[in-house]
């Protein structure tokens, strides 16, 4: 683990940051929202750090920053790993996307996105991923209830389309669909 | 290779106007489809039979399990975490417990480690039987899928002697394992997997010559090491492009380390390649298992969940005559607690790297518990394979990924 911690600091020289180990020994890295573009990138050239393995987030609400940023990183060539951390706003949470280094993160900022509404700057196609694309909320805040909200809010406006398009027609419903 | 070649998909890339290509027709494959394994949807835009578009959509089976895992607590999750991926259920089970043990910092004993292996083994195989099932279902090989669920069957009898379930085991706890390998299992699963090895050549037979297997696979959806490692694969789709890289031998956990096993390797990174990986994995399985077992012999009547009562519940007869027991079972139960901080832990899993991240503020409840999905992984890396390919290809490069919905979707 110290090579590990030897070799983040020096890819990071320069950088504001704070190093520390986790509990599961992993070496974390805390920048400010506006350098985690920067830091992962000297992570990837410098670190060897091929791998993104998650893009995600905690909530903290009602503790302002509310939002914690985390990127985790792996290194094949090493075989050990990195996190980067990052505390955000709670209104209009945003900060860089790591598309343009890891293509592979895309899915994962937009899980992220999907589910605490932070917005990744320089995205190409940020929307959601696992809920509808008209969903109106962001399910892992912490203050989204567990038994949702209106659960039924959608089927209910396809259900009142379904019945406008059949009034209008001639036919029956099947027909018109 | 510089990070724009690794980046060939960008969604929305095709120039409708153009007077090269023909008619576009817009495609939906599932989300009730046979090949796609599950609820998964792609939008295609086809161009002939030339793929011009690919859009995978996921989120057909949210079920918001991170969420639950807030709500429900550390314990209750466990037999969440079987109907994620829900064909390889122990192995996600231990994946999970390995997380909150080092969390709590738990040592498992040494049986318990072994049943482990042995448990996340069989998993591994009966998940890549599903996998060679299923893919050769889909490419015509209707035998095949008999061939490997009938190898299943015999798995899941041995696993029901076990734990007294077919499916969705749950039988992995904090600290250990729930019961002991009694001999009459130990010895039924020595049997299986003495026989396997005969029914993997047999697959073998049917598949690795086959002129039209061949056909389909070779050359179809090929990945390099950087494309893989860009693209977060892991797992068998990493390891057929040629890296060697197993976080059983990596970053070994539940004592790999002690297990004598080789890791098997791609050349070409196409569908053949990491059908041949996930076959010769079964076999190197075959290997780990008659290991363990050998070890189970050795530390027979030791044992197999730690003796923590900070973490595991009292044994049962004591909790039936003693009251202060059957209250220490109630707490922990209903709120136990864990140390605070935040913890990330991964296991080798069958689609590739499945891990845990779970931060705690001390309490009995997760602040966060974060899946890390290898099918997400893998279902993203459907675009860069398919666009400009053939239309028929999709179900060689859905089947050779390899993932489950239950666990993209979570």
């Amino acid at each position: 683990m110290a090579h590990t911690a030897e070799r983040i600091a020096s890819a990071l020289e320069g950088l504001a940051h704070e190093l520390s180990t986790g509990k599961d020994g992993m070496c974390s890295v805390r920048v400010a929202a506006s350098d985690v573009h920067e830091c992962v990138l000297r992570l990837r050239d410098r670190a060897q750090f091929e791998t993104n393995t998650f893009v995600t987030a905690i909530d903290h609400f009602p503790k302002e920053p509310r939002f914690e940023g985390l990127w985790q990183f792996m290194s094949v060539a090493h075989a050990d790993r990195v996190r980067v951390s990052a505390l955000l706003p709670g209104t209009e949470p945003k900060v860089a996307s790591i598309v343009d280094l890891y293509p592979g993160a895309a899915y994962a900022e937009r899980e992220s996105f999907d589910m605490f509404g932070i917005v990744y700057v320089g995205h190409a196609d940020l929307k959601r991923l696992l809920m509808p694309e008209n969903y109106d909320h962001f399910p892992l805040r912490k203050d989204f209830p567990h038994h949702g909200i209106e659960p039924d809010r959608l089927y209910r406006e396809w259900d009142r389309r379904r019945r406008e398009r059949a009034a209008v027609s001639d036919h029956s419903e099947i027909a018109d669909q | 290779m510089s990070t724009s070649q690794l980046f060939e998909y960008t969604p929305g890339t095709v120039d409708r106007d153009d007077p090269l290509h023909g008619e576009l027709m817009e495609l939906n494959m599932g989300p009730q489809h046979p090949a796609t394994h599950g609820v998964l949807r792609i939008k295609v835009v086809l161009d002939g039979e030339t793929m011009r578009e690919v859009e995978p959509v996921v989120g057909y089976l949210h079920r918001g399990k991170e969420k639950t895992c807030e709500s429900l607590g550390w314990r209750k999750f466990f037999p969440h975490t079987d109907r994620l991926d829900y064909v390889q259920p122990l192995l996600n089970n231990c994946a999970y417990a390995m997380a909150l043990e080092k969390l709590a910092g738990l040592e498992v004993p040494e049986r318990g480690q072994q049943i482990r292996v042995l448990l996340m083994e069989m998993s591994r195989i009966m998940a890549h039987l599903i996998y060679l099932g299923t893919t050769s279902i889909d490419l015509g090989a209707i035998t095949m899928f008999f061939f490997t669920f009938k190898e299943r069957e015999r798995a899941y009898s041995l696993l029901d002697a076990y734990t007294g379930h077919r499916m969705n085991n749950t039988y992995v706890r904090i600290g250990g394992v729930y019961a002991d390998v009694e001999d009459n299992v130990a010895a039924g699963i020595k049997e299986w997997v003495n026989a396997f090895p005969k029914a993997i050549d047999e697959f073998e037979t049917m598949l690795t010559g086959n002129r039209i297997w061949f056909d389909r696979n070779r050359n179809i959806g090929i990945l390099t090491k950087e494309q893989c490692k860009a693209w977060s694969l892991t797992g068998p789709n990493l390891r057929g492009s040629g890296e060697a890289y197993d976080l059983r031998k990596a970053m070994p956990y539940s004592g790999y380390e002690q297990y004598d096993f080789e890791i098997p390797v791609g050349t070409v990174g196409d569908c053949y390649d990491r059908y041949l990986v996930r076959i010769e994995e079964m076999r190197q399985s075959v290997r780990i298992i008659q290991q363990a077992l050998a070890k189970l012999e050795k530390t027979k009547g030791g044992e197999f969940l730690a003796d923590d009562r900070r973490y595991v519940l009292p044994p049962k007869e004591t909790v039936h005559q003693s009251m202060e027991e059957l209250i220490h079972q109630f707490k922990i139960v209903t709120d136990m607690a864990l140390p605070k901080g935040h913890v990330y832990h991964a296991v080798e899993s069958s689609k590739g790297e499945l891990g845990f991240f779970v931060a705690s503020d001390g309490t009995s409840h997760p602040v966060r518990c974060h899946i890390r999905a290898p099918g997400l992984m893998n279902v993203q890396a459907i675009p860069v394979l398919m666009k400009d390919r053939l239309f028929s290809d999709t179900v060689s490069i859905i089947g050779s990924l390899d993932f489950v919905m239950g666990e993209v979707d979570r």
